[in-house]
């Protein structure tokens, strides 16, 4: 069902949500970019719609909802172990379409990818997802060539409209409150792009023996294994156990999980000194073809969403939409060689 | 209700097994389907987890076989016969004694890659009807780092061992060489038919893969078990992908026409 609502009603809206459960929003954090004087747009709680960002584009995704920064799994007292508490209250996730699609990835990895994850499980469960539409594409973003860019399986929409906000709801729960809150009711389909500036096309041939190529011993020099595109990518789900004991009482402690990141050091180091993929060149072509081969050859569909944050954080202005585009070339260069 | 994977149980060692002042066997106690090459996630609260591979298996016990080399290893060796360890596990496919039943079967492994295999070795030497004929080429940096020297003697009464140290610098007379100087020479009735595998550090194992395919080992009869870093075995944490494989789910043992296409 299709609604128009009046500000007013839209903090309303956000507000009796809230009285339930935590609502995650893009919103804006003053002064919070890495650089002085350059706020930040990530996800944090609100409690009206007022304080959602729609006009921009956030700089770390929606993921630490679902795939915490770091998730006590669980905590040790002498042989007792404790499992972590589950979250008292689900959540609700405000999000763009390219997200929304790597909420699939996620799944993917969590709970089809051996046996389920007990702890993404328990969030997955109580989140519900709001696609915020998108009237037109940021820069860097390349939606449409990753197949991302119409918005699937929300439970709701929502977008500024008409001074307001327009709504499209699927959800029996959420359509009761929207009916008593809403100026009318109309049909609303959430805004998508048809085109973005940023065009990506990863070659049909695609194959391991693009590893070979000398193009990515470039980036040996250019890359500095930061790992910030990881953390900032939507589809990104790598993450590193850690032990963590109380100073107070060295005997009581806690299991917990941190994300982790492919490009940073020590990412593959077994016990005794062994490690792989020691050149920044040979990492970045890893997580290029995790995202553009080997995840399509295991899941059947690319795992890139094309929401471009990796090219926006990028502190050496490393494209990775121009790494994409240059697969081609590469794939060339290993042919031509091959003959 | 939902399984939660995560959660270690506790388990007694047993027994404890010395065998160099680095590399030490620890028997837990264990009840369940194990295989050879399967591995478990050892810890201990404080210093974290780590894989290890199952180098025997017992009634109601499992043998991991750890070397001294990290945080959560070094916490380990502190631990005697009667105190605990946190485990979870077996993660990954382990070896099928069906791939190799009724084959010539012969078993290269280098250092600490005994420990996967040993179980394999045991179980085909304490049945030689199954294979055609056990070959076991192990080798050690020196007559000091030998694991299982209890093993050899009662192997070498059904199967053809061969045994190699890199360096006999204590002459005792052991044969000194590469593992891989053993494979041209070996005697075989049917190559074509003989199964291999192969277990131990990279470079070893790349060289002797090359020496049995020189040899006349069809790619299809040889076997690898892969090692990497892993937090979860459970295919969720990404440490050990290597392309479209995840080491902890798809292996660690791998047939050869799969395993040629792991490249980090």
């Amino acid at each position: 069902m299709g609604y128009i609502l009046s500000p007013e009603a839209a903090d309303r809206l956000i507000a009796s949500l809230a009285d339930d459960c935590l609502v995650f929003a893009p919103k804006r954090f003053v002064g919070g970019a890495v650089f002085s004087d350059l706020d930040c747009i990530r996800y944090g709680e609100v409690k009206t719609a007022g304080e959602i960002v729609f006009d921009q584009k956030s700089d770390y995704s929606f993921k630490e909802i679902l795939t915490p920064v770091c998730q006590a799994l669980f905590y040790f007292t002498e042989d007792q172990i404790k499992e972590a508490d589950a979250p008292e209250k689900g959540a609700v996730v405000f999000l763009r379409s390219c997200d929304l699609h790597a909420v699939k990835r996620l799944d993917d990895i969590y709970l089809n990818n051996g046996e389920e994850d007990y702890y993404y499980r328990r969030l997955r469960d109580r989140v519900k997802f709001v696609v915020m539409g998108c009237s037109e594409a940021f820069d860097s973003c390349f939606c449409v060539d990753m197949g991302t860019n119409v918005p699937e399986g929300y439970n709701m929409s929502m977008e500024p409209a008409e001074g307001g906000f327009a709504i499209d709801c699927r959800d029996a729960e959420l359509d009761e409150l929207l009916g008593s809150l809403a100026d009318r009711e109309c049909d609303v389909e959430p805004s998508h792009v048809e085109e973005t500036k940023t065009r990506v096309k990863i070659p049909e041939g695609l194959t391991q023996d693009v590893m070979r190529s000398k193009i990515w011993d470039e980036y040996d020099g250019r890359c500095i294994a930061c790992g910030r595109c990881n953390f900032v990518c939507p589809t990104c789900t790598c993450y590193t156990m850690q032990d963590l004991f109380y100073t107070e009482n060295g005997r009581v402690g806690e299991r917990r999980r941190v994300q982790a990141s492919c490009m940073v050091d020590g990412f593959t180091d077994v016990a005794g000194g062994g490690s792989y993929r020691k050149k920044n060149g040979e990492r970045m072509r890893f997580k290029t073809l995790h995202k553009a081969l080997d995840y399509k050859q295991r899941f059947g569909y690319q795992m890139c969403v094309g929401c471009g944050r990796c090219d926006d954080v990028c502190p050496e202005y490393i494209s990775f939409s121009r790494i994409l585009n240059r697969l081609g070339d590469m794939m060339e260069e290993v042919n031509t060689d091959a003959e | 209700m939902l399984n939660n994977e995560y959660v270690p149980f506790l388990s007694e060692i047993k027994e404890v097994i010395k065998h160099t002042a680095m590399e030490y066997t620890f028997r837990m106690a264990y009840e369940g389907d194990i295989r050879p090459g399967q591995f478990f996630e050892v810890s201990i609260p404080k210093y974290g987890e780590a894989p290890i591979s199952v180098s025997g298996i017992g009634e109601g016990t499992v043998d991991l076989t750890i070397r001294k080399v990290g945080a959560v290893t070094n916490e380990v060796f502190e631990k005697y016969a009667g105190d605990k360890l946190f485990m979870r596990g077996p993660y990954g496919n382990g070896f099928d004694y069906d791939d190799y039943r009724g084959k010539e079967l012969v078993v290269v492994a280098g250092g600490t890659g005994v420990s996967p295999v040993r179980g394999v070795v045991d179980h085909f030497a304490s049945c030689p009807d199954e294979t055609q004929g056990l070959t076991l080429i192990a080798g050690f940096k020196s007559p000091h780092d030998m694991l299982f020297r209890d093993d050899f003697p009662r192997w070498e009464k059904t199967s053809n061992i061969i045994l190699t140290v890199d360096a006999d610098d204590e002459n005792t007379g052991m044969k000194v060489g590469l593992v891989t100087e053993y494979i041209p020479g070996l005697e075989l009735d049917a190559v074509e038919d003989a199964a291999a595998i192969v277990v131990g550090p990279p470079v070893m194992m790349r060289f002797a893969v090359k020496a049995l395919l020189d040899r006349g080992f069809r790619e299809e009869n040889i076997w690898v078990s892969q090692e990497r870093k892993m937090c979860c075995g459970l295919g969720k944490c990404g440490h050990c992908k290597v392309g479209d494989t995840y080491i902890c789910l798809d292996g660690p043992v791998f047939n050869y026409t799969k395993g040629k296409f792991l490249i980090d």
